[in-house]
């Protein structure tokens, strides 16, 4: 089920000029279709435009929330540049979140007390990311030696990986008296990572996402395993044939995607909320989903997509009480983005293949 | 375990697999016509809302039912139209949709939260529904569920007894033969594709005009893809899908038996259970290992078992097909 498409994005490359009107003409479609959208729920644009603004940059603690969700963004959507690339729709994503999450609990579970804290944290830090490692090298497997669909293999260990969550807040790692949704007992204040004052922002957390977002940047750019990534993900039969080792290559994928969403998870618990909770993931590995498609995989692009989308997820959070909107407006306003993109890149290279004589 | 409450638990997983039914029959129907509609769960939600509120707002169920049926249609032409006329990734539209109806269906579907509005009425059959359990679970119900019997049995015969039936497979299987032959392809392929997202749509009023009867904020979240997970379970044969279906349902009537009983394992876990089966029935029926295991046999036996297990994607589901 993978993409066929005969005529891959190169073509656009070519004639930028082109690909820029018709994604001119997305957003155009975009700020249309939301503006309808809004005055249909009864708001004035312009009124949401300012509240949203406010919401994402109004105070301090606002915007070091909007850097507290831009870290796992970044993280996530850093990882699906590999699997895209590669050619894969990795929707496991969001259990590969949950999953390195879950391992950070566990390890910090189990090394409090035992070790110095810092150590714990270091130690929980790591097993997010082979937690994370591992529920990617599932779906990897079950794609390439039991010929999944990665997309199914994904969705599927998604749904388990929030299973065996809410199995653990409500089974063995329930708070003492009342298991709840709430999650599991809040950890020890040393088991924290540091925050910038009282704010959501933990510094450590965005250290992490940027050395891999540069590192992504690099690989894609300027190394041998980028290159064979990307010959892999265009044309498998070929690379097959060249010789390129499609499996291995398809599998480090898998588990570099893995490995970032986990490091995401693991971040989440010692760095915001200190504890595993049901909905430890946030969506964020959707999100990032978003957020590699709106850029056409091109890994410069992430850190201002994914700051304007996590600036939005903020922002949307104080519509319910200022104007009694649904905050999923954020939600709204990402899709609808993605999907006018996804269209006006078809339209372009419709027009580019009727121009450029059959 | 007595009798009566086996009829309780049966009845109660009818009731859970109606929209279910109506959901994986239109994704069976699109599927088999080599479109992937992955949708499902943002047009299931926004077709809900939208069902409910048009119902609301006439006082007339069957109004939603069109209304919701309309939407999931509309969605489908999205998907159909990125897919097939400028053949983009049908994978990335449907999710990108999947996102965007449920965030949409929530934003727009502020208004009607918990609103009391109409439902469909039940309609006990004359005479059928005195017959000994078998009254009380298959003749004491809507007409909405005797609707998704109808539909089951009309598609399969639809499927695999008529001439458009045999085309709508040729086209997902074979497109380019069943264009030498004189098909025209994509418009067979919008048609499908238009014709499963209304089912889809039916499926989400079926949530809010009747087994959950009203609407809140992501109410029928997860059960587009649970509807996509039964498609494959069922092996993209209508039948079998409607059977998963029903199997997802006893296990939903079972686990809130259990809960009551089991004190320990939230109701959450047991919504995994149609995942991990997907996954148990994909690795069993998708891997090499199986021939290999069944070349031991002599051929005689092997064929039936093969086919019993092995019920194949239609080989073009998701391919882009040049017809111009």
């Amino acid at each position: 089920m993978k993409d066929n498409s005969t005529t891959p994005s190169p073509a656009l490359a070519l004639r930028p000029a082109r690909g820029l009107t018709y994604q001119a003409g997305a957003l155009l479609l975009s700020f249309l279709f939301l503006t309808v959208i809004i005055l249909l729920a009864g708001e004035s644009p312009f009124r949401v435009v300012s509240n949203l603004w406010d919401g994402a940059f109004g105070t301090p603690d606002q915007v070091a929330r909007v850097f507290s969700t831009l870290a796992p963004l970044v993280l996530c959507s850093s990882g699906m540049i590999y699997t895209f690339t590669a050619g894969l729709y990795n929707l496991g994503v969001e259990g590969q979140i949950v999953a390195g999450a879950i391992a950070t609990t566990l390890v910090l579970r189990e090394f409090q007390g035992l070790l110095p804290a810092p150590a714990v944290v270091a130690a929980g830090i790591i097993a997010g990311m082979l937690g994370g490692v591992v529920w990617g090298l599932l779906a990897g497997v079950l794609n390439i030696f039991g010929k999944i669909s990665e997309i199914f293999a994904g969705l599927g260990l998604n749904f388990v990986a929030q299973g065996l969550a809410i199995y653990l807040i409500f089974g063995p790692w329930k708070r003492p008296g009342i298991a709840s949704m709430s999650g599991t007992e809040p950890f020890d204040e040393s088991l924290w990572l540091g925050h910038i004052g009282q704010t959501d922002a933990a510094p450590v957390a965005l250290v992490i996402a940027l050395i891999v977002l540069v590192l992504t940047i690099i690989v894609m750019r300027n190394t041998h395993f980028g290159l064979r990534l990307k010959a892999v993900g265009q044309n498998p039969r070929a690379s097959f044939i060249l010789g390129v080792p499609a499996t291995r290559l398809l599998l480090s994928s898998f588990i570099i995607c893995g490995g970032f969403a986990g490091l995401a998870g693991g971040l989440q618990v010692v760095g915001l909320f200190h504890r595993l909770i049901p909905s430890i993931s946030s969506n964020l590995g959707f999100l990032a989903l978003l957020v590699v498609m709106l850029i056409s995989f091109n890994a410069l692009w992430i850190a201002p997509i994914a700051f304007f989308f996590s600036a939005l997820n903020v922002g949307s959070l104080q519509l319910p009480m200022v104007l009694r909107m649904e905050s999923s407006l954020s939600g709204v306003i990402q899709g609808t983005l993605v999907l006018m993109a996804l269209l006006a890149r078809g339209f372009s290279e419709r027009a580019h293949k009727r121009a450029g004589g059959q | 375990m007595d009798l009566n409450q086996l009829v309780v638990i049966l009845a109660t997983a009818i009731a859970t697999a109606t929209p279910l039914v109506f959901a994986g029959i239109g994704e069976t129907i699109t599927e088999r016509a080599g479109v992937i509609n992955l949708s499902a769960d943002g047009t299931i939600l926004m077709a809900a809302m939208t069902g409910f509120a048009a119902a609301l707002a006439t006082n007339n169920v069957l109004v939603g039912f069109i209304a919701a049926a309309i939407v999931g249609a509309a969605f489908a032409s999205i998907v159909a139209f990125g897919a097939i006329t400028l053949k983009q990734s049908q994978v990335a539209i449907g999710f990108v949709l999947a996102l965007l109806g449920a965030d949409l269906s929530s934003f727009l579907g502020n208004p009607i939260v918990l609103v009391p509005g109409p439902t469909v009425p039940a309609w006990n059959i004359p005479l059928l529904q005195d017959i000994p359990v078998l009254g009380r679970l298959f003749f004491q119900s809507d007409p909405l569920v005797y609707a998704s019997y109808v539909l089951i049995i009309v598609v399969w015969i639809f499927f695999y007894r008529t001439r458009p039936g045999l085309l709508l497979r040729s086209v997902g299987e074979q497109p380019a033969a069943a264009f030498a032959r004189g098909s025209n392809v994509v418009r067979l392929r919008y048609l499908y594709t238009l014709l499963g997202g209304a089912l889809m749509g039916i499926a989400g009023a079926a949530f809010s005009l009747d087994f959950k009867a009203g609407w809140s904020n992501r109410s029928t979240a997860g059960y587009g893809w649970i509807a996509l997970a039964i498609v494959i379970f069922g092996g993209w044969n209508p039948l079998r899908v409607a059977i998963g279906a029903y199997f997802f349902g006893i296990l939903q009537s079972l686990a809130s038996v259990a809960q009551s009983n089991i004190q320990n394992v939230p109701t959450q876990v047991f919504s995994v259970a149609p995942f991990v089966l997907m996954i148990l029935v994909l690795v069993l029926t998708s891997g090499e290992w199986l021939d290999n295991l069944l070349a031991r046999l002599p051929v005689g036996v092997r064929r039936p078992i093969l086919r019993a297990l092995r019920q194949p994607a239609p080989a073009a589901l998701g391919k882009i097909f040049e017809q111009d």
